[in-house]
């Protein structure tokens, strides 16, 4: 794959920021509307999909090496299994939310009952999204960028 | 027909024989036989967890080791993609 025509490269890139910044107001408000890290982070992987297939597999592998994408998600593995072992440490079991009502980071209980949205509560729920939201947005870029520069050499081979 | 038909057919029909039991014996949607689970977690969530939305709270806090199983089946699977793919690379 060397890239489709300019029409598609520009429109790509102007579609691009907005679809990153869906996905990441799906991850970061995971803990008020539905989505949450999983989805978002596939949000913002399929832009950066797209980003693929109309630049081409090598102008992207020039440009994000998939050593740092190894990197990047083993970081969101290890701050998510961090995380849960810090609510053994300072609370009582495993994946105990010990950042609830302690008025400090996202610490704020919020009102029982229906009622507005305020994005500094949830304990250690949005912290867990943002470490799973790497984590699948890096994942599932790398498995798709490894796989079309894989199927590009063998078409060069030929 | 040949005795492997025969057996196929016996134990597909022993399979739809239990499905359609169990399509016919469930309860009704929106009422499930236990509802104490459900109402602690509706009632108690904002209060425990400090999240609105009573889902996340239960993916990320009730049943973490659950979302903690399935970020491991995403990294074992990124990490044979890329594995299998590193070498063709070469």
């Amino acid at each position: 794959m060397s890239g489709m025509s300019k029409i598609v490269k520009t429109i790509s890139g102007i579609a691009f920021p907005f679809i990153t910044i869906y996905g990441l107001y799906i991850i970061a408000h995971g803990h008020l509307t539905p989505g949450g890290g999983f989805q978002g982070g596939a949000i913002v992987a399929s832009g950066c999909a797209m980003i693929l297939v109309s630049y081409g597999s090598i102008w992207t592998m020039n440009r994000v090496r998939e050593k740092n994408l190894s990197i990047l998600e083993s970081l969101g593995a290890v701050c998510f299994i961090l995380l849960a072992l810090l609510g053994l440490g300072f609370g009582t079991v495993f994946f105990n939310n010990f950042l609830v009502g302690t008025n400090s980071l996202f610490g704020v209980v919020p009102a029982v009952g229906s009622g507005l949205a305020n994005i500094n509560t949830g304990g250690v729920i949005p912290l867990m999204n943002f470490a799973v939201g790497l984590k699948v947005i890096v994942g599932l870029f790398g498995i798709v960028l490894v796989m079309a520069y894989a199927s590009r050499t063998k078409e060069g081979k030929k | 027909m040949s005795r492997r038909d025969i057996t196929a057919v016996l134990s597909f029909s022993i399979v739809a024989i239990f499905f359609i039991f169990g399509a016919l014996m469930i309860h009704p949607f929106g009422a499930p036989d236990e509802t104490g689970m459900d109402d602690n977690i509706i009632t108690n969530a904002q209060t425990e967890t400090g999240a609105n939305n009573a889902v996340t709270s239960v993916v990320f806090d009730y049943r973490g080791l659950d979302t903690l199983g399935e970020t491991t089946i995403l990294f074992t699977a990124v990490a044979a993609i890329i594995m299998i793919f590193r070498r063709l690379n070469k």
